[in-house]
């Protein structure tokens, strides 16, 4: 579900982190979200949406003109009583895009650097435990220049954990490795996750590794919140074809409600859709945006009936084949309008199915996935506009 | 051999090398940061000393060291003494006409730190200062000492501008440079030779020295 929150306000604390920011310019900003002690939230968004601006933000590295942001029961930044934290004040981990290493500090002392908090006797020795809680022993006395990316990154990790942080940022911490280290840090970091009590932002414009890591998302557009949940609820219902658009959802159309024999359909050109949850509540003749995941069609096989073949069963004409390793995406045209429906099936299968450019194809739209979004069209904006693809611009 | 001219030069340059050192770091690191409207006019400003034939800056020096022009009459007042025809006159007009060597490679220097190094240090907890002493100071310490280099072989070797302000009162304000002029047109060649060689094995040992200072750091390799 939607979590958006109106106007600033004092958020809860109390390990959690809670952020509420609101500009109109020079970036205009308009976020609201928090984070749990423990939780790992992902601010999802195309380049130039605020998404590091607001990591920034908590940061204390960038001002908003207005809003509050608390953290552990700390009131970081309160624009209207005038409480600004500065970054040394805030106890904020954070991990840079290209890491920010010291260049002219051996690993060891990138880490002792965070650790003013410290002793100075004890500092050598606790910066030796973090480069090995990362994995990194035998490296402390190497220059970041002398170190791969990864184990850069690393460093990076271990020097913003050093400091003890209220919460940990990281910002786009894996677009700089190549795949095979990308996927290893990963896998470290949902490892580390277990052992960190606190909240984690992630900003990351790859929607794969948001979508593994994250116990939420944050969907971000031009500065603003636009719908925050567990991954599979914004895959499953994103809030508005803005928001199926943004995380890479194709299958967004538009549709009126009807009435026939006493029941509700969803009307889709030459289609009466049955849907499962949300038509009663609306009024008939209304037009509306729907959305399908494109787990949610079932291609019917050529050879026998396969499960759910009479709920919604729609025809349409192949008009794109893309073969990527073992998976093909299939996108289907229609002879009512210019919208098309995409969705995956096994190679070994659309080839079995015959499946070919031109050729018809016949799938079932489940009723039970289909994702009623009232008040918008297809295009996510005036009515009228009718987006033909949804496709990201 | 001249030693009261070597001393002279010797003083001077490393005097104007101590003063300009904080403006340099102020100054280089001030440009390097600030983005404002008037920035290349301040960066034009530094760096007209080393487009202007030093007869000119000498010129204008000289004109404004003298006691009917304001800065004169106020040094007049302050110390009770002119500034043309002293080393105090020659030490300042020294200090403009090395300004751009102290400055732009500092400022250079600082212009390469990525802004997020900062960034990263203060979320580490360190204050401005921590960071200007452990952070930038470390990564621009190759640009200081440059500037460092340039200021003081540049000093050794200036001739228009001390000639223009300082003439060549002995002890006073002749430098090697204009003692080595002087001597070339009393046809002492001799003379000549031997200040020039001394200037020569001067410049080079400071100028080895300090680029043994900087040196290529380890940290600098890939």
């Amino acid at each position: 579900m939607a979590e958006r929150t109106p106007a600033p306000r004092l958020p809860e604390t109390g390990g959690r982190l809670a952020v509420a920011v609101h500009q109109a310019g020079p970036i205009p900003l308009a976020a609201d979200f928090d984070c749990a002690a423990g939780e790992l939230l992902a601010l999802v968004g195309p380049s130039g949406s605020g998404k590091t601006t607001l990591l920034r933000a908590i940061a204390g590295l960038y001002r908003p003109a207005a809003g509050v942001i608390a953290c552990n029961g700390e009131t970081w930044l309160d624009a209207g009583r005038g409480i600004v934290r500065r970054p040394q004040q805030r106890r904020v981990g954070i991990v840079f895009q290209d890491y920010a290493l010291f260049p002219h500090l051996t690993a060891r002392d990138n880490v002792r650097l965070a650790l003013g908090h410290l002793e100075p006797a004890q500092r050598h020795a606790v910066a030796e435990q973090w480069l090995a809680r990362v994995r990194l022993e035998g490296l402390a006395g190497r220059y970041p220049a002398e170190l791969s990316g990864g184990q850069r990154q690393r460093v990076a990790l271990a020097r913003a954990l050093a400091r003890e942080p209220r919460v940990l940022l990281l910002d786009e911490p894996f677009s700089a490795v190549d795949q095979v280290t990308r996927r290893r840090l990963q896998r470290e970091l949902a490892l580390l996750r277990e052992e960190i009590r606190i909240p984690i932002v992630l900003v990351t414009h790859d929607l794969d590794e948001a979508v593994a890591l994250a116990d939420r998302l944050c969907v971000l557009h031009g500065g603003r919140t636009l719908q925050a949940g567990p991954p599979g609820e914004l895959l499953r219902h994103p809030a508005s074809p803005e928001v199926a658009r943004l995380l890479d959802r194709h299958n967004v159309f538009e549709g009126e409600v009807v009435t026939l024999e006493g029941r509700r359909y969803l009307r889709w050109g030459p289609y009466r859709l049955e849907v499962a949850e949300g038509l009663e509540a609306l009024a008939e003749g209304s037009r509306l945006a729907w959305y399908l995941p494109d787990s949610d069609v079932v291609l019917h096989r050529r050879d026998r009936p396969s499960r759910g073949e009479r709920e919604n069963p729609v025809t349409g004409r192949v008009t794109e084949m893309v073969v990527l390793g073992g998976m093909t995406s299939i996108t289907l045209g229609f002879d009512h309008g210019r919208e098309t429906l995409r969705f995956d099936i096994a190679t070994h299968a659309a080839r079995r199915n015959g499946l070919a450019r031109g050729e018809h194809a016949t799938v079932s739209l489940l009723a039970g996935g289909i994702h009623l979004m009232p008040g918008h069209d297809a295009g996510g904006e005036a009515m009228g506009h009718m987006a033909a693809d949804g496709g990201v611009p | 051999m001249d030693w009261a001219a070597l001393s002279v030069s010797l003083r001077l340059a490393a005097f104007t090398c101590l003063l300009l050192l904080p403006v340099g770091l102020a100054l280089g690191r001030a440009l390097a940061r600030a983005r404002f409207r008037g920035k290349p006019l301040c960066e034009a400003l530094v760096a007209l000393p080393l487009v202007l034939p030093p007869t000119v800056l000498g010129f204008y020096l000289m004109m404004s060291f003298g006691s009917e022009a304001p800065l004169g009459a106020l040094w007049q007042r302050l110390f009770g003494s002119g500034l043309n025809f002293t080393f105090t006159g020659i030490l300042l007009a020294s200090l403009v006409a090395n300004l751009p060597f102290a400055v732009q490679p500092v400022q250079r220097a600082f212009e390469a730190i990525p802004p997020n190094l900062r960034e990263a240090a203060w979320c580490s907890g360190l204050s401005a200062w921590q960071t200007l002493w452990r952070i930038e100071l470390p990564l621009v310490w190759p640009g200081l000492v440059s500037a460092l280099a340039l200021t003081f072989a540049h000093t050794l070797g200036e001739f228009g501008v001390i000639l223009m302000v300082g003439g060549a009162i002995d002890g006073e304000t002749r430098t090697l440079a204009i003692a080595i002029y002087d001597r070339v047109q009393a046809f002492d060649e001799a003379g000549a030779a031997s200040m020039s060689a001394a200037l020569l094995v001067v410049s080079f040992v400071t100028i080895g020295v300090v680029y043994g200072l900087a040196g290529r750091r380890r940290w600098r390799r890939g």
